[in-house]
Parts: structure tokens; C-alpha cells; sequence
């Protein structure tokens, strides 16, 4: 169980210094799925032949010192939307059940050169279409606090994974809050990059002018140096950055002295969960007793985040979910005679609910005669909300915010009212339309023993000014126990 | 808001541009829902967005342009393995014309 609780950089330590060998660690992570698995389903698949020859390849690359960075021989769980080659990828929907890509991700391709093994895939909502894991078409994952509540989404596998000691280290990725809503409700840190950070070569596009991947672990330092390994610039995303990123120890160094941190008051709403208020009012106090200069604002934005997210969210939706046709890959209805049926036919049978709800409304915002009172008044709010945003980090370094409104709902309880569950993702869609990035962390637990999460969002590309705040506030926190331990206390 | 936005006519022209086959129950759900999701998301009618202009790309990253060389492996087999239905390294689709 020891080896279990070390951070990922510890973990690869050892593994470097020899005191663990490779296979030792991947059975250790094994082990652990084989006894959390049957309650928690956060994995679709794990590719036995790959993990072998990963397996020999690593030990090798170690050897011979091909593998010398601070993650190399770190096992990592990626989100089922992050193409693996010869590995299947089915964003956990019927249409991809038997997709295997011809090529890794980017980000895959860079977490293996830095001696990383793909340990498996994870639950997500279908084409990461939802908040809770609950529209996979493979089955419910369940929160590792609590197996009868959900463990938030679209990354749910992946946050459940790490919460469950399943795995150190896991990949998810956020359109509007689906690496930092699940790691809340899981216990766990997740970080949504400044959008164009991580290339988003190989990730099936949800909505391509919000999606970005990142990292998800038991730490911020350990997210920080995941990030290090996947982020910069790469030529087959035309979006991606030429920034240079720094290195992890110099985006996680430093104090809470000076740093100004603004509240958005309209953040701490009737809408918010009393205990989620009382924990991040804690949080804010501990942090302005150790020199964070705290104060509340307003950002009137708030409630049109949703609206203007909805409309683009679904509208590219629409657009990039075309491929899916039933010709070059995943489910056909092969009854169809004619073409044009065909595609309907396997399209109407392969989509799950939620998929087909947001196809709908985005080709209805996109039509002629709608295109211009939805679509285009949304893109409109969109450049309200950044120049909002952008107004706020005159002032401050950093937002801090609440994650989500509430801990993590019981399972069942969400898909029954679509708009109510987009509601949920209120307090992290802004910095998706805004390319800003944020970490989310637990800063404590309910009356249910449910984790609550804080939110710190940044300008963009000052992953530094975030992550820093945020490794602040932990060495002040202290550990957050991951929820497999508090099942062994 | 008056009258319905969603009426059949539009979703016959909506499921068209999905290119989705629904059953008339799910198509009545969907109409219900989307009516329900529209009224809530004209909340944006509210905004004053008459100086705004439309921001479609958060960074000022301009386009991005390489020479026209392939870099990628011929990957035929590969692709043509994920196919529902192939003959002679083509895709196999039902009759068009």
C-alpha cells in the first residue's frame, strides 16, 4: 500500500533508482484495479500487448538512459477520447465501439518519449457530452467517496482512476469544466491548459474551439510536471502555441506573499451549496493569513456563460460530429439500401441521447434564418465574457472560484433535466470561451464526506501565476487523502 | 416569447442538416427539449452586443501555413481496417444514384 500513496515524481524516482522495477509498478496499479474496478468501472480497456512491449521498452529506455525525466516509468491513465494507435478509442459511444486509431495523440506520443506507459483507458460522457459519466455508452462510473454518487464529468474515468489508486497520473480533457468539475467532485487536481497549450492533434474534437487536454493527479506539482512533458508547440495543430513552457519545479516555486487575488462575488451566489461556500471561504481566509492580498468583485458576465457556451459548444458539435457516417469507420446499419438512409440510420442508432441533443440544437443555431440570432450573438457574448476577464487580470493575478455549485450529485439524478445539468458547469464554461487555464483542488469535504473543489483560474498562458497559488495553498492545506485511502483508514 | 420555435416544419429541415433518422418519439422529446433549452439560452437577448464584434479565435495567432509535403506514412491498411465495409482497398457504401 505504500508504494500506492507516493506522488507520481516519487514513484518515478524509485523506479529510476531501481528500487521498483517497471513491471512491478504497472502490477501494482493491476492489483489495485482488479480489486476497485468491479465498484467503480472508471477504465473501458486496457491493451494487454501494448502495456507488455511498453512495459520491456521502459525498463530498457531507463536503462540506457533514454528515460531520464521526472515522470519516466509512470504509469498514466488516458481519457478514451485520446486516440492510441492499435488501441482502441471510443469516446464511450456505440459509434466508436471497435475504433482503433492509426495514430497517438500528440499528447500520448509526448508522454511516452518522456518514458510514460498508457495504462488504460477511461469512462467519460459520450464524446465528453455531459457532467456526471452517466451518458457513456458503456456503463456508469461511480464516485470512489461515494459509489452512490457520480464522479462528475466528461473526465470522470480518469479523476475516479486517480482517486481510486488506480492510477498516479491520468489524461483528461475540458470543453467547459470536464477535467476540473470531476476532479473536484473525485478529490483530486486537474488543469485545464491556456487554450493552444497542448496539442490537440489526436483528441476527437467535442467542440475544437474550447477543447484542450490536460493533466489530472493527487497533486498540483505532479499535474505541473505532466503538463511540462505534454505542453508546446506542434505543427499538426494549427492552434497550438509557440510559447515555450517552463519546467515544473519554476511553475510551482513560490509564496502566497503579494499575490492579488480577486473573488467573483456573483460566484458565491444562492446557487452555490452552503458547505461549498464555507470551504472556499476557509480556503480564501488561510490563504490571506499567509499574505494573499484577497478581495471581492464582480463579474456581471455570470449568467449569460451558459447561453453563449451552449450555442458554440453545440454548434461545433455538430459540425465536427458529421464524420461519423457509417463509411470510413464505427457503427453502420446494414440494412440501409441508399445512402443518404444509411447515414441517418447508423448516426440515429450509434448516438447516444445527450450526443444527439446537442447535434440537433447546433444544426438548428446554424441554419439559415438562426444563424445570426443564436450563433453570431453568442460569438458576440463570447468577446463580452474575455473582455470581462480581461479587465479582472488588470488587477489580479489569479480568479479563485468554487469548481462546480455542489458536491458530486447521486447518481440518476441528473440526466432527467438536461438544462439543469448544464447548469452545473456554470462556474467553469467562462474560462473555456475565454482560452483561459485553471486548476481545481479539494480544499475539504461536506457533511456527506464528499470533496469540495476550488477552482484558480489564470490570464492566459500564466499556468505559472495558477499553479503556483495553487502549490501555495496545498503546502498551507496539507495532504487531501485520495478516497481509496479513507477506505483503508 | 410567442409560439413555438420549433415547429414541425423546422425540424424536418434540423434533422435533415443532423442527418439523424428519429422515431416520432424521439423527435417529439427532442422538439419539447430544444423549445425548453432556446427560451433559456434568448437569455442572451438581454446583452447590449451592438459594439461587440464576433470572437471566434481567443489567441492572435494568424494562419498557419507549411508546404504541401507529405509527411505521413501511406497508412491504407491501417485506415481501411476500421471501415464497416471495404473491397479492393476502397470503402463499400450502399447505391447512390
Amino acid at each position: 500500500m505504500e508504494m500506492l500513496q507516493l506522488t507520481a515524481r516519487e514513484l518515478s524516482r524509485r523506479i529510476r533508482d531501481g528500487e521498483i522495477s517497471v513491471k512491478e509498478t504497472v502490477d501494482m496499479y493491476r492489483e489495485q484495479m482488479e480489486k476497485m474496478e468491479p465498484q467503480i468501472h472508471a477504465f473501458l480497456s486496457v491493451d494487454e500487448d501494448r502495456l507488455a512491449g511498453r512495459i520491456q521498452e521502459v525498463e530498457e529506455g531507463i536503462k540506457s538512459g533514454r528515460y531520464s525525466g521526472p515522470l519516466a516509468g509512470v504509469p498514466v491513465a488516458v481519457k478514451d477520447n485520446i486516440c492510441t494507435r492499435g488501441q482502441k478509442t471510443t469516446c464511450a459511444s456505440k459509434i466508436l465501439e471497435n475504433f482503433v486509431p492509426a495514430f497517438d495523440a500528440e499528447a500520448v506520443k509526448r508522454l511516452e518519449d518522456a518514458g510514460m506507459i498508457v495504462l488504460g483507458k477511461t469512462n467519460m460522457d459520450e464524446f465528453a457530452m455531459g457532467s456526471t459519466t452517466e451518458t457513456s455508452a458503456f456503463g456508469v462510473t461511480k464516485n470512489p467517496w461515494n459509489i452512490e454518487h457520480v464522479p462528475g464529468g466528461s473526465s470522470g474515468g480518469s479523476c475516479a482512476a486517480v482517486a481510486a489508486g488506480e492510477a498516479v497520473l491520468a489524461l483528461g480533457s475540458d470543453t467547459g469544466g470536464s477535467i476540473r468539475q470531476p476532479a473536484a467532485y473525485c478529490g483530486v487536481t486537474g488543469l485545464k491548459p491556456t487554450y493552444g497549450r497542448v496539442s490537440r492533434y489526436g483528441l476527437i474534437a467535442y467542440a475544437s474551439s474550447l477543447d484542450q487536454i490536460g493533466p489530472v493527479g493527487r497533486n498540483v506539482q505532479d499535474c505541473a510536471a505532466l503538463f511540462e512533458v505534454i505542453a508546446g508547440h506542434d505543427a499538426k495543430d494549427s492552434t497550438s502555441s509557440q510559447k515555450a513552457v517552463e519546467s515544473w519545479e519554476s511553475l510551482t516555486e513560490g509564496s502566497l506573499k503579494g499575490k492579488k487575488i480577486g473573488i467573483p462575488k456573483e460566484y458565491f451566489a444562492e446557487g452555490t451549496n452552503e458547505e461549498v461556500k464555507k470551504a472556499l471561504t476557509d480556503a480564501i481566509e488561510l490563504m490571506a493569513e499567509n499574505g494573499a492580498e484577497v478581495e471581492y468583485f464582480s463579474l456581471k458576465m455570470v449568467d449569460y456563460v451558459i447561453p453563449a457556451y451552449y450555442i458554440i459548444a453545440c454548434a461545433e458539435a455538430s459540425s465536427n460530429l458529421e464524420r461519423f457516417d457509417g463509411v470510413k469507420y464505427g457503427y453502420r446499419n446494414m440494412e440501409s439500401t441508399e445512402l443518404h438512409e444509411m447515414y441517418k440510420k447508423s448516426r440515429a442508432e450509434g448516438f447516444g441521447e445527450e450526443v444527439k441533443r446537442r447535434i440537433l440544437l447546433g444544426s438548428f443555431v446554424l441554419s439559415a434564418g438562426y444563424y445570426d440570432a443564436y450563433y453570431l450573438k453568442a460569438l458576440k457574448a463570447k468577446a463580452l465574457i474575455k473582455k470581462e476577464f480581461d479587465q479582472a487580470f488588470e488587477k489580479y493575478d489569479c480568479i479563485l472560484a468554487p469548481a462546480s455549485p455542489t458536491t458530486a450529485p447521486k447518481i440518476g439524478t441528473s440526466l432527467c433535466d438536461p438544462l439543469q445539468m448544464y447548469l452545473s458547469d456554470i462556474y467553469t464554461v467562462a474560462v473555456n470561451l475565454a482560452g483561459l487555464p485553471a486548476v481545481s483542488l479539494p480544499c475539504g469535504r461536506d457533511s456527506q464526506g464528499l470533496p469540495v473543489g476550488m477552482q484558480i483560474i489564470g490570464d492566459c498562458f500564466q499556468e505559472k501565476k495558477i499553479l503556483q497559488t495553487a502549490a501555495a495553498y496545498e503546502a498551507l492545506r496539507g495532504p487531501f487523502p485520495m478516497a481509496w485511502e479513507k477506505e483503508e483508514m | 416569447m410567442s409560439g413555438r420555435k420549433i415547429d414541425d416544419a423546422t425540424m424536418d429541415n434540423v434533422e435533415i442538416l443532423a442527418k439523424l433518422a428519429l422515431s416520432p418519439q424521439e423527435r417529439q422529446k427532442a422538439m419539447d427539449e430544444m423549445e425548453k433549452i432556446l427560451d433559456y439560452v434568448e437569455k442572451l437577448n438581454e446583452l447590449d452586443t451592438n459594439q461587440a464584434e464576433p470572437l471566434v479565435h481567443i489567441l492572435p495567432e494568424v494562419n498557419v501555413f507549411r508546404e504541401d509535403v507529405v509527411t505521413n506514412g501511406d497508412g491504407r491498411e491501417e485506415s481501411l481496417a476500421n471501415a464497416p465495409k471495404s473491397k479492393d482497398g476502397q470503402y463499400i457504401v450502399p447505391k447512390t444514384v
